[in-house]
């Protein structure tokens, strides 16, 4: 088994309107379950906005993400699976149901 | 070539696939069968072949890959490290099908998705071809430090992210099998049109990539499109006596008696036996265009009707404005420059070279000389080929 993550990469500003985020959270929902269901799923979560975010070097703590760019993490799933076609299987669905790209990166 | 050369050139692929499977390892797998190609150069001048030199070549690979983990996990013992090698089973089946298995898993391990096209080209050119990292760098024109990074990062990410050694399941057979094809097509022609770099290293490339297709037409007999491609390097390649000497001669002005014969028999046969499968595909409809044209005496003599609706066919299954742009070449000899000229209105194909020599050419025909040569100029213009610009130099000359 190899351990992998699943990056969910959202742009920045303005999420999808209120009827669409009804939806991919019911789906994305539906495929955290189908990842227990299987047995694959270590641990899961969205995240708040950027702007939140805090970082720390040393003693020095400043405000905001670390790196700006057009995108940011929004979320993760932490999988157990036998190779990297059954991870990206996964990575698939999740990209369905959140309609964004999946970064996969196997951990050391 | 020696007698040991041409058995590596067979062989290699096969002896690595085996031991891949068999040590679970790439890296691995590549020492063991470089240190088994180096006993059979220190032995068979003196002893000969062996009656099986692939499986003589797997056996001693494995001998020495247990030799080998030997020494480390005594190492390793008394250093308390972990061990890197698994140790390899114990006798390795050399059964042909299982041996067949094996090749296939490392094609499409070699073109994955997940790594990228060159790296799936120059995997596919070390592994399976037994091209050497100097080789392949001269080939694609780039420092050989740059090619040897290459790989060595797709072997480690193969190795890191857990990339399956495997056949792809059916569902996904026809999306994998045209990564795989692609490579293979990539290689030949790279080794076909370029003409820049080392000749014979070229002539390398073109002769690789029809025996990797050769070998996928063995291991697949029954996929129309693998056949397909075979044939459609086979016809291509055939007319390579008529093109080479440091000269682009299009179609309609080569020695179609400098033709290998025995290539476009070949390719034909194989192009019969694809379509008899019925189910056409881009590649297969290629090889077909190409078939009807070495069946021809001369252009006039050429049966464009049946290529038009090859075209026809292709572009249903492919909409390239690339796929229409050679059409149009067939419209013209079927319906005359005039219709041609008028297909290629919209073609979003602007700044790319090959519109404007299609588009010299009709207007040339039509008589609108001052047009074709602004065309010309603007194909010299967009042309990266020394050869072929020259070559359109000489015809804004003639002109």
């Amino acid at each position: 088994m190899t351990r992998y993550l699943l990056s969910v990469y959202q742009p920045y500003g303005e999420g999808p309107p209120p009827e669409n985020l009804e939806q991919i959270m019911a789906d994305t929902r539906a495929v955290d379950e189908e990842m227990k269901a299987a047995g694959v799923w270590v641990f899961a979560g969205g995240l708040h906005p950027p702007d939140t975010a805090s970082v720390v070097r040393d003693d020095l703590v400043t405000d905001g993400p670390f790196i700006e760019a057009k995108e940011h993490l929004g979320g993760f799933t932490v999988i157990d699976a036998p190779d990297l076609d059954a991870a990206l299987e996964w990575a698939r669905r999740t990209s369905r149901a959140t309609t964004l790209p999946i970064e996969v990166r196997p951990f050391q | 070539m020696t007698e040991l050369d041409r058995v590596f050139r067979k062989e290699h692929g096969r002896a690595v696939a085996v031991l891949v499977r068999l040590l679970g390892d790439i890296e691995l797998a590549e020492e063991a069968v470089q240190d088994a190609w180096a006993v059979a150069a220190e032995q068979w001048p003196r002893t000969g072949p062996p009656p099986s030199p692939a499986g003589w070549i797997i056996t001693t690979a494995r001998n020495r890959a247990i030799d080998r983990h030997r020494r480390e996990s005594r190492r390793a013992e008394l250093h308390g490290e972990r061990e890197r090698l698994r140790p390899p089973t114990p006798e390795p089946p050399l059964e042909e099908g299982a041996m067949r298995d094996d090749e296939l898993r490392l094609i499409f391990t070699c073109c994955h998705p997940a790594l990228s096209t060159e790296a799936q080209v120059a995997l596919t050119l070390r592994l399976l071809g037994g091209l050497t990292t100097p080789e392949i760098a001269r080939a694609f024109l780039v420092p050989e430090a740059t090619m040897a990074q290459r790989l060595a990062r797709a072997k480690a990410k193969i190795r890191a992210a857990t990339i399956p050694y495997r056949v792809p399941d059916a569902d996904e057979l026809p999306d994998r099998l045209g990564a795989v094809l692609a490579v293979v097509y990539l290689v030949f022609n790279e080794g076909h049109t370029a003409s820049e770099g080392d000749a014979l290293v070229r002539a390398e490339l073109c002769s690789e990539a029809i025996r990797l297709g050769r070998l996928l037409a063995e291991l697949m007999p029954d996929e129309p499109e693998v056949l397909g491609l075979l044939a459609l390097m086979l016809l291509t390649d055939a007319r390579r006596g008529a093109r080479s000497g440091g000269e682009l001669v299009p179609l309609a002005e080569q020695d179609r008696g400098l033709w290998d014969r025995a290539l476009i028999e070949e390719g034909q046969a194989l192009v019969r036996r694809c379509l008899r499968l019925g189910r056409p595909g881009p590649l297969q409809l290629q090889a077909a265009i190409n078939a009807v044209h070495s069946d021809a005496p001369d252009t006039a003599g050429t049966d464009w009707r049946q290529i038009g609706a090859l075209y026809d066919q292709l572009l249903a299954l492919q909409p390239s404005p690339i796929v229409a742009l050679n059409r149009a070449v067939a419209l013209a000899e079927l319906e005359g420059p005039g219709a041609a000229l008028a297909s290629l209105d919209g073609l979003a194909l602007e700044g790319h070279h090959r519109l404007h020599v299609v588009r010299a050419d009709l207007l040339r025909r039509l008589g609108r000389r001052d047009e074709a040569a602004a065309a010309l100029r603007l194909a010299i213009a967009g042309a990266a080929n020394r050869v072929e610009r020259a070559y359109l130099e000489r015809r804004l000359e003639a002109l």
